[in-house]
C-alpha cells in the first residue's frame, strides 16, 4: 500500500465523521423506526423542523440527548450563559414569567429551554447549579451544552447572534422562541421584558393542537 | 451495508477531488494579530491555517451534489436552504445556461457551504480568519490603509454580475489566495457573530435591549466602508437564504493537513 493510499483511507475515516453525520443519524434513525414501529415517529419530519438537525446536547442532569428526543413537546427556547450579568438574568425572568402564565395542565406539554453559547464555561454541574439558584429545578426546564459548533449552528437556526467579547462575556440577541411539537418554529419575541402575551397564546395553541 | 456505500461514496469523492485540478489546493496563512474593521476595538489573534486558493466553483458544487443527494434543490430541507438555493440550475445535477463551471458558486446556504467544507474534511472560515486574509493586497499582508486597495474593493462593489466571471480573475493577494474581492462575497461559519444593532433585527432605534452585554461596538475606522459593507451584509443574513452574489471557500486547521 503506497502512503497516498493509506492517506486517502484515513482522512476518508475522519471525513466520514464530519461529512456524514446527519445522514448517518437518519440511516440509525431509519434502522430504529424500522425495528420499533412506532406509527406517530414514523411520520416524517416537517421540512422546517429543528429535528433536522444532527446534533447531541447534555443537559443539567448530565444526560446526553438528541434534539429529537424532545420531539412531540412545545419548546420555548433562549440562548444565555450562566455567567452573564446583564441581560440574561432578565432574559431568564422573562422565561419564568411566561412559564408562571402557561396552565399548570399544560406544562406537562411544554420544555423551557435555555440553551449554553459558552460551552466551555457552562458544564452540566455549572447548569445543575444555575437551575437551582434559579428555582427552575421542575421537570420542564431544560438546560442544554453542546459543542461550540453545534451551538453555532443551533443559533442560525433561532436566527440568534451572539460574539464572545472578553474572556467571560457575551454579547448577544435576546430573542425567545417558541416550537410546535414537530419542532417548527412558530413564534418569536425579540428584546427584554417585553410583552409576552402573544408568546404565551402561541404556546398555549400549540399545546391545544 | 449503507454506511459502507457512503464510505465508498466518500472516498470517490474525496480521490476525485484531489485529481480535480483546484479543488486541493490551499495556501498557509501564518496567524497573527490584528484589530478587525468592525466589531471590536482590540486586537484579535487568528491561528495558522489553510485556506482555498480559490472560491469553490460550480464545477466542484456539481460534484458535491452528486455525491450528496440530500443537498440537491429537490431534496433540500426548507430549514437548510431558502427558495433560492441554486436557483439559477436547470435541475438537480446540471447548472442553468449561461452558468460556467469555473464560475463561483453561488445562491448557496450557509447549512449547504459548511457541510460542503466538512465533506472536504474542511471548515468554512471564521469571520476573523476572513478578514485577516482579505486585508492583503499583492505585496503586504495589510493593506487596509492603501488607497487602490480600497479603491479596488469599493469599485467591485459597485460593478454587478461580478458573480458570473470565473475564479482566479482578480488579484493573487500576500497568501497566494485569489479572489476574495473581485468576485463573490463568502460564507464564515460564524457570520451570525456580527451584532449591528437595527440591521436586520427591526429596531431602526438601535435598542440595546436587543443585545446582551457591550454588543454594539463602533467601527475603529468608519473610513473602511468596505469593510463596514461587509459586516453589515452578514449581520444581516439568516443561515438558509441564499444569495446570488455569495459563494464561500474552506479553510483548514494546519495540525489536520498533517494527518
Amino acid at each position: 500500500m503506497t502512503m497516498k493510499n493509506l492517506i486517502y483511507i484515513l482522512l476518508a475515516a475522519f471525513l466520514l465523521t464530519a461529512c456524514n453525520n446527519a445522514e448517518m443519524k437518519e440511516a440509525e434513525v431509519e434502522k430504529d423506526l424500522a425495528e420499533t414501529k412506532v406509527s406517530a415517529e414514523n411520520k416524517e419530519l416537517p421540512e422546517l423542523s429543528i429535528y433536522n438537525l444532527p446534533s447531541t446536547w447534555t443537559t443539567q442532569n448530565g444526560e446526553n440527548i438528541q434534539l429529537e428526543d424532545l420531539r412531540g413537546n412545545v419548546l420555548v427556547m433562549v440562548m444565555i450563559y450562566t455567567s452573564c450579568k446583564a441581560a440574561c438574568p432578565r432574559l431568564v425572568a422573562d422565561m419564568r414569567n411566561i412559564e408562571k402564565q402557561v396552565p399548570e395542565g399544560d406544562l406537562d406539554n411544554v420544555k423551557f429551554i435555555m440553551v449554553s453559547i459558552d460551552p466551555e464555561t457552562d458544564t452540566p454541574k455549572r447548569l445543575k447549579e444555575f437551575s437551582i439558584e434559579n428555582d427552575m429545578e421542575d421537570d420542564h426546564w431544560l438546560f442544554l451544552r453542546g459543542t461550540p459548533e453545534d451551538t453555532r449552528e443551533f443559533a442560525t437556526v433561532l436566527a440568534v447572534s451572539y460574539k464572545k467579547i472578553s474572556p467571560i462575556d457575551f454579547s448577544h440577541s435576546n430573542i425567545i422562541s417558541v416550537f410546535d411539537e414537530e419542532g417548527v418554529l412558530v413564534h418569536q419575541q425579540e428584546g427584554l421584558g417585553v410583552d409576552n402575551t402573544e408568546t404565551i397564546q402561541a404556546i398555549t395553541t400549540e399545546v391545544s393542537n | 451495508m449503507k454506511t459502507l456505500i457512503r464510505l465508498a461514496v466518500c472516498i470517490a469523492v474525496m480521490i476525485q477531488s484531489q485529481a480535480y485540478s483546484q479543488s486541493g489546493s490551499m495556501v498557509e496563512v501564518k496567524g497573527g494579530e490584528f484589530i478587525p474593521l468592525y466589531g471590536t476595538k482590540t486586537e484579535v489573534p487568528v491561528g495558522d491555517f489553510l485556506m482555498d486558493v480559490y472560491p469553490v466553483t460550480n464545477a466542484e458544487f456539481q460534484e458535491f451534489v452528486e455525491a450528496n443527494p440530500r443537498w440537491r434543490k429537490s431534496q433540500v430541507k426548507k430549514l437548510f436552504a431558502d427558495d433560492n438555493y441554486l436557483r439559477n440550475w436547470k435541475d438537480d445535477l446540471s447548472l442553468g445556461e449561461g452558468m460556467l463551471p469555473d464560475s463561483p458558486v453561488t445562491n448557496v446556504s450557509w447549512y449547504a457551504a459548511k457541510n460542503y467544507c466538512e465533506c472536504q474534511g474542511k471548515r468554512l472560515p471564521t469571520v476573523d480568519e476572513w478578514e485577516y486574509v482579505a486585508m492583503a493586497n499583492e505585496k503586504q499582508p495589510d493593506a487596509r490603509t492603501e488607497k487602490t486597495y480600497n479603491q479596488f474593493i469599493l469599485s467591485w462593489y459597485e460593478t454587478p454580475d461580478t458573480y458570473k466571471k470565473t475564479i482566479g480573475n482578480t488579484f493573487k493577494n500576500y497568501w497566494g489566495v485569489y479572489d476574495l474581492h473581485g468576485l463573490v462575497w463568502e460564507w464564515t461559519s460564524d457570520f451570525n457573530s456580527v451584532m449591528i444593532g437595527g440591521e436586520s433585527r427591526k429596531d431602526s432605534t438601535g435598542d440595546n435591549n436587543l443585545f446582551c452585554g457591550a454588543a454594539a461596538v463602533g467601527a475603529t475606522d468608519l473610513m473602511n466602508y468596505a469593510a463596514f459593507m461587509r459586516y453589515a451584509f452578514r449581520g444581516s443574513m439568516k443561515a438558509q437564504y441564499s444569495v446570488k452574489n455569495l459563494g464561500f471557500r474552506c479553510v483548514q486547521d494546519v495540525e489536520k493537513s498533517e494527518l
